[in-house]
């Protein structure tokens, strides 16, 4: 990440870009790595009902070619939309979704009975539904690239969707347990049998207003500071945001019972503050309020309990799962499980035994996949996972305005924070909490959530890489001045 | 701002490595342990995809892995039901194995380290290697005569354990437990049929599950005389020495008085050791104990093979089914001291001296195969899954020498003498050189004696055949007069069929 690899792509800061570059849209790139990540999930399906129905069925490719035509569809609305958007985003995307929809369905078929299996309906089971979230998801993402013809323009709306980002994140906090509350943790707004988890567009929202809030603000946050054992610290009134999202991430840690969430708005939040400020001290403020709010949740839910009693629960789990096999750790402890009977290569697709995994569709889908695919396999998916994340970095070096810096930035860590989160969760590398794994669990709002989260990437990316006449040549500064100026308060110029 | 931007990456970059580092340590390094964890649901599942070898003895497949049409592709079965239940052990769905189900799982699961060569042949031909099998050292009849003889023996009991050993090699010729049990349903496909099966058998105070043959440890009665005469003989006292006896004897710190089981045995001041032995004279031996002391009764019993508890039965070399530590007890006062009323009690197998049938016939196979005991094992041989390689073959080998050959011969000569003369009478085998001790244990003093009997059968050749030791528990009086007669048809039966073909 720190040397860039091609040249086409290298830095981009205002006033020291080079000179003359032509700008390639690399639109047919995208496309056959598209129609290659397609082949893999074809292949995949086949492979799964090999093993499974010890047949390839005549219709084995449906749900593949069902998903190559949708993401077809991005594919041209990109063309016309966003021509110079990052060509590696979308088959990286479409590769982890196409995975997810084929594992998906490869546990209908484990759950269907014998004689059945062999007939599966295209959108039946969580498999067939999760192909139906695709399109919708994917129709959402082409909306938004559509309405978004510029990355800036969402600033406008930046304190409503702050309100909003907050309100969602309250939501299931404040709502009785018997709609908000599924497996211990309150992240669910359920309304019949339909259910959505508002926290995964909480994110996006508030990650809009927080670019924007620090936008304007960090040259205060950024400058204004005292010296301390060499390293420059905030003025205590400079403080305040930063304590009253810790309060709000400590507040969900506690009320909706789930650390995963609370980490990863906390550490957005840092994340963003850092960049936008470039200072060190915000990161150590960041490390040391959140694990010593989670320590003292920790200490007082041994001592008494209440609603930090789950907190500890899923520390004390953490630290020992076989403990308890059968009944706290039985989670962690299937999934680890899960994790080393597939070992180096797997048991191959199919040759599993998913189903003994709990919530396998959903928090554990990374232990599943990994039985069957073993530690090669999900390395692969944790490269596809980080070649996400720093293409989407590299949107946010490639941009030139500050808060379209700061917002893919902070999308783009956000999504490795979840990764994350949600990985180390299951593999006992730190406490397990429910979060979704992008672009594999089953669930809608997540699918939707993180396609919109790569729509603004690939929005952003656009701009970063499109050359300013519209048609390549040339490349130069975008007029105006600076918007990290617009009205901060107090004006600092940086010597 | 990027280079902070630049950071966040190298962060990322971190976190991923950490995960990365993290599932290699999962994957890589604990796959193992977590793919034979017993929490492993997967385990019960992958084991039935391959064939199970058999466990055999005689020729006669005693366990068996039937193909199915069920998601677990093989059931396994035991055709002998009862009669091998406590050798096989039984090899459940869920829960963990016994017997030699367990001991020899890797090998008949085809996962064992030996059958490596047969793992990597099959997978390039594509085969799935089965397991491979196993065969015993028992001998069928042997086998049949201890089963059907002790259920359906004259005293009514219904607790009990026989075993036979060659006592030249150690190989095991019979292994019975009554009551028995049916290891089929356990081993059913239907977990909720096979915890019904296992509950009521694990509810039942007679305790079938348990294999007494070498797991249960009762007062070995008179049986124990053998060892106090093997220390007597070491000590300066010949088959013929004349050692004080009488009618009763009551220890100097003892009020309760050491009687014999008839007043017709041994009423004189003193007999010969011979004769102390052949009619199983009580207060001769009392007396006898007291006069060599605790300690070297104590040794005596440990050369013979009392206080071991590491001993196992089945593969030599290998693990197999645990043997239960015989005692000696305690014969000391509270201040350390030996207790002279202990003693006396200890040295006729009373008090708390505790044996397990095969520690039994194990003091009879040493003083048969003059004064070597051979380790005792049940595996002759292990068997590729295809029949022809051979892979491991019992080497008998002596586990201790608890007496010298002159010891040995004499403690033959007596314990001859009690079958032609004495008391084990009924074990006698015509062409045959048989000996033997009986024994009569006070259990509880409200309940029925514990017959015994542990004998042994020589040749024509002077050649040791078989060593056996015969329980009856709470069989009363007459109990272990059905125990030598017992012993001696499964001896009879080990001479027609000597097992380990």
């Amino acid at each position: 990440m720190t040397a860039p690899a091609t040249p086409a792509s290298s830095p981009a800061t205002a006033g020291e870009r080079p000179g003359v570059r032509m700008a390639r849209s690399r639109r047919n790139a995208e496309l056959s790595l598209l129609l290659l990540a397609m082949a893999l999930v074809a292949a995949y399906g086949a492979m799964v009902e090999a093993k499974v129905l010890d047949t390839v069925t005549p219709g084995f490719w449906v749900p593949a070619a069902t998903l190559t035509a949708v993401f077809l569809g991005v594919h041209l609305v990109i063309r016309f939309l966003a021509p110079f958007a990052d060509p590696a985003l979308l088959p990286a995307v479409a590769l982890l979704n196409g995975l997810g929809v084929g594992f998906l369905r490869r546990l209908d078929l484990a759950k269907a009975a014998p004689e059945e299996r062999a007939d599966l309906a295209i959108f039946a089971g969580i498999g067939g539904r999760q192909l139906a979230w695709t399109l919708i998801s994917v129709v959402l993402a082409a909306g938004l690239l559509a309405l978004m013809r510029d990355h800036r323009s969402v600033s406008r709306y930046a304190y409503t969707l702050g309100l909003a980002g907050i309100v969602l994140v309250m939501l299931p906090a404040v709502l009785p347990p018997s709609i908000s509350e599924i497996n211990g943790a309150k992240l669910w707004v359920r309304i019949g049998s339909f259910s959505i988890q508002p926290g995964e567009f909480a994110k996006l929202a508030l990650l809009v207003f927080f670019a924007y809030y620090l936008v304007r603000k960090r040259e205060v946050l950024s400058l204004a500071s005292h010296r301390f054992l060499g390293i420059d610290f905030p003025r205590g009134r400079d403080l305040g945001p930063v304590l009253v999202v810790w309060a709000i991430s400590l507040l969900v840690l506690v009320f909706e019972k789930d650390l995963g969430t609370s980490l990863l708005y906390f550490g957005m939040f840092v994340a963003t503050v850092y960049i936008a400020t470039e200072r060190v001290s915000w990161l150590l403020i960041g490390l040391v309020l959140f694990f010593g709010g989670a320590y003292l949740a920790y200490v007082l839910g041994d001592a008494v309990g209440g609603p930090f009693a789950n907190f500890y629960l899923r520390a004390q789990i953490w630290l020992d799962p076989f403990a308890q096999p059968y009944d706290d750790g039985y989670q962690l402890v299937q999934g680890l499980l899960a994790l080393g009977s597939g070992g180096l290569f797997g048991a191959g697709p199919g040759g599993g035994q998913p189903l003994l995994l709990p919530e396998v569709q959903n928090d554990f889908i990374f232990a599943g996949i990994g039985e069957e695919i073993g530690l090669f396999g999900l390395s692969a998916l944790l490269v596809i996972y980080l070649l996400i994340v720093e293409r989407g970095l590299r949107a946010a070096l490639a941009v030139r305005d500050s808060f379209g810096k700061l917002l893919a930035g902070g999308l783009a860590f956000t999504l490795a924070l979840q990764v994350f989160v949600i990985v180390g969760g299951i593999s006992k590398l730190i406490p397990l909490t429910g979060q979704t794994t992008p672009f594999l669990s089953a669930g809608g709002s997540s699918l939707m959530a993180n396609w919109l989260l790569i729509a603004v990437l690939l929005r952003v990316s656009d701009a970063g890489r499109r050359p300013v006449d519209g048609v390549g040549g040339r490349v130069t500064r975008p007029s105006g001045p600076p918007e990290q100026l617009h009205g901060a308060p107090t004006e600092v110029i940086k010597p | 701002m990027n280079a902070p931007l630049r950071r966040v990456g190298v962060v990322v970059i971190v976190l991923f490595g950490l995960l990365f580092a993290n599932l290699n340590w999962i994957q890589a390094y604990k796959a193992d342990e977590y793919r034979t964890s017993d929490y492993n649901g997967r385990v019960q599942v992958a084991k039935y995809d391959r064939k199970r070898g058999n466990i055999e003895a005689g020729g006669t497949a005693l366990a068996v892995s039937k193909e199915t049409d069920g998601e677990l592709k093989y059931l396994r079965t035991y055709p002998g039901g009862g009669k091998y239940a406590h050798v096989l052990g039984y090899e459940p769905v869920n829960g963990s194995a016994t017997g030699l189900e367990r001991a020899e799982n890797d090998f008949l699961a085809g996962t064992s380290d030996q059958l490596i060569v047969n793992r990597l042949r099959d997978m390039v031909t594509g085969d799935t290697t089965a397991g491979g099998n196993v065969l015993l050292t028992l001998s069928k009849r042997a086998q049949d005569t201890a089963y059907d003889e002790l259920r359906n023996n004259n005293r009514g009991a219904s607790k009990g354990a026989a075993i036979a050993l060659d006592p030249a090699t150690g190989a095991v010729q019979a292994l019975v437990s009554i009551p028995s049990f049916d290891p089929n349903p356990l081993a059913s496909h239907n977990t909720n049929e096979a915890t019904s099966a296992y509950n009521k058998l694990e509810k039942d105070p007679a305790r079938p599950l348990r294999n007494r043959a070498l797991g249960e440890v009762l007062p070995p009665g008179s049986t124990f005389k053998i060892v106090v005469a093997a220390a007597a003989l070491e000590n300066g006292i010949g088959t013929d020495t004349n050692i004080p006896a009488g009618p009763s004897y009551t220890p100097p710190t003892s009020g309760e008085a050491i009687t014999n089981a008839v007043p017709s045995i041994c009423p004189q001041a003193q007999v010969t050791l011979m004769k102390a032995v052949t009619d199983s004279c009580n207060t001769g031996f009392a007396k006898l104990g007291v006069q060599l002391g605790a300690d070297v009764l104590k040794e005596k019993a440990r050369q013979f093979g009392f206080e071991q508890e590491d001993l196992t039965v089945g593969r030599l070399g290998e693990s197999g089914l645990g043997v239960a530590a015989s005692r000696t007890g305690s014969m000391a006062n509270p201040d350390g001291g030996t207790d002279p009323a202990a003693l006396a009690q200890s040295s006729i197998g009373q008090r708390d001296v505790r044996m397990t049938p095969l520690q039994g016939a194990m003091i009879a196979a040493a003083v048969a195969n003059g004064g070597s005991q051979m380790r005792p094992y049940l595996v002759r041989q292990l068997l590729a899954p295809d029949r022809t390689t051979v892979y491991d073959t019992a080497n008998p080998r002596e586990l201790r020498r608890p007496v010298s050959g002159q010891v040995a011969a004499d403690l033959r000569d007596m314990m001859v003498s009690v079958v032609q003369n004495g008391t084990g009478r009924s074990a006698g085998i015509n062409g045959y050189t048989v000996g033997g001790k009986t024994g009569t244990a006070q259990s509880a003093p409200d309940r029925p004696d514990h017959g015994w009997f542990i004998g042994f059968a020589i040749d024509s050749d002077g050649k040791p055949v078989s060593a056996v030791c015969v329980v009856l528990e709470e069989a009363g009086s007459g109990g272990s007069a059905e125990a030598a007669r017992i012993a001696g048809q499964i001896m009879r039966a080990a001479i027609a069929d000597p097992g380990g073909r």
